[in-house]
Order: C-alpha cells, then structure tokens, then sequence
C-alpha cells in the first residue's frame, strides 16, 4: 500500500520542447489523417503559427523525462499492477511546436477500494510556457491492483 | 484544403451526434509506434513476456491511444482552440485485435465563464461493443 503521507507530493518542475518531428510521429501514431498536425504549410493556411500540440500530446511530453517512471519508483509503485483510470485535460490556449513548456506534477490525491485491493492516485500537471503563463493542467489518476 | 470552422451553438441540439471516427483494429505495430511516440515505454504495452508476468494474457494498449482517437472525433468537428475540458474514464482493457469506434453526442448546451458551450459524451468500443472508455468534453461554440 502506498502511504497517504505522499498526498502533495512534488516532482522537480520539468521542461519539455514541443519537436515538430515528434508532433509529425504522433499524428501517424493515432492515425491523424488532418495535414495541420503533420504539414507546416497546412497548419499556416489553418491560421496556426506552427504544428498545434494535439489534446493528449501533453502527457507524452511529460513523459519525456528521464526516467518518466521515477515518482512510482520513490514512492514503491509496482509498475507491472498500474492501470490508468482516468484522465482529464483542462486547456487555456493551444501550443505549439517550438515552444519550451514546463511541467509541474503534484500528487493530489490517494484513496483505496475494495477494502485495498484497488489503490486510486490522483497526479496533477500544470503545464507553463516561456512566460510562466498556464497552457493547460491535466490529470491522471492510476489504480495499483494489489490483489 | 479544408479548414474547420466553428459550429453555431444556435444549429447544434442536445441528442446530435458528432461523426463517429472507426479505427483499424489494434495490432502490435500500432502499439509499438505509439511506444515510441507518446514516450510512453511502460512494457506493458510492447513486451509479451512482461506483461505475462504481470498477469495478463497478453500486452494490451495504452489507454491514452484509445484517448487519443476519442479527442480525434472532436479535432475532426471543430477546430481544438474550442476544447475547453477533455476526459476520459477508462473502463476496459484494449487487445490485440480490437477495433474502437469512438462516438460522441452532445448531452448539454450551456454557459461556461461567459462562452457558448455544449458538452457531448464520448464512448469508445471494440467490434464486439465492449465499451473501452467514456467521458466528456466542454465545447465552446460561435
């Protein structure tokens, strides 16, 4: 079990750039068939400055981190028994490719189901830009089955 | 080219539905590219072996794959500077070989912090109609 005591739980703020080769990656990941998260030129004649950053393409940057699993590692989480739950987005404006973004993950909450054989986390991201100014904040919550 | 415009929140009605996006089933090539692209390397998803001894038959995909096909049901009716709030409850585990539809319905129309918006309900399933995930979305409308 993991212990309550790591509710606000802080990671060190990461900083993540927005790559157009890896927007491009994404969209033939998901199987994106609308040139403007692949085609500069189709984005420009859209109105946007560059590629937009999709809705979820914020949680792969913050995967970008070293060791993206380290948080689970500091507080005893068996990555083999994780599931994610649920995830949520909560958008200010759209990024960018060339853009500096910055990620800081605070643990909001943990509570347990089915007498503990299910453990709920709840982790916030607030994503910045360059400006120190809010783009978006996001949510996972992760279930540990323990049994 | 086609560029989206915005709906008219007066031409949209509770109960619409959005077009539903159908996805090619899910096979081991898809997860490995989205491996890759996500930065999500969690073996789970790739690693036969691992995921075996994880207990589970099989790898199964990343539920942020199946997300993501969700937010594409909305980028392909508005343009994504309308997404207000995007979510996602996960609800089953997607196979090898699953085929997810994702479908949306708008469900409410409201005012959110002085804008016109609808909220819709997004559902993925497989072939066989297991539901994979709900969730909803605020929609800000012209």
């Amino acid at each position: 079990m993991i212990d309550h005591k790591f509710i606000g739980y802080r990671q060190a703020p990461f900083e993540a750039e927005v790559e157009k080769g890896r927007l491009r990656l994404f969209a033939k990941a998901i199987g994106e068939t609308d040139p403007i998260y692949s085609d500069e030129a189709a984005a420009h004649a859209a109105g946007h400055s560059s590629l937009p950053v999709p809705p979820t393409f914020f949680f792969c940057l913050e995967m970008e981190r070293a060791d993206p699993y380290d948080w689970f590692t500091d507080l005893g989480i068996p990555l083999g028994q994780v599931l994610h739950g649920e995830q949520s987005f909560t958008y200010h404006r759209t990024a960018y490719a060339g853009e500096t973004l910055t990620f800081r993950a605070e643990l909001l909450d943990i509570y347990e189901k089915k007498n503990g054989a299910l453990q709920f986390l709840v982790q916030r991201n607030f994503v910045t830009d360059a400006k120190n100014q809010p783009v978006a904040e996001f949510d996972r919550t992760i279930v540990i089955r323990w049994a | 080219m086609n560029t989206l415009s915005l709906p008219k929140f007066d031409a949209v009605s509770v109960g619409d539905e959005l077009p539903p996006l159908v996805m090619p089933p899910v096979t081991r090539h898809t997860l490995a590219i989205y491996c890759g692209a996500s930065g999500d390397h969690n073996p789970v998803h790739v690693d036969s072996d691992f995921a075996k001894a994880s207990g589970l038959d099989d790898v199964i995909a990343h539920g942020m794959l199946i997300m993501a096909y969700s937010g594409r049901v909305l980028t392909r009716w508005l343009p994504q500077s309308a997404i207000r709030q995007f979510q996602t409850r996960f609800m089953a585990m997607t196979r090898i070989g699953d085929a997810i539809t994702a479908r949306a319905k708008v469900i409410e129309k409201r005012e959110h912090n002085g804008e016109r918006c609808v909220v819709v309900e997004i559902s993925t399933s497989n072939q066989h109609g297991e539901v994979k995930t709900t969730g909803s979305a605020l929609l800000v409308l012209k």
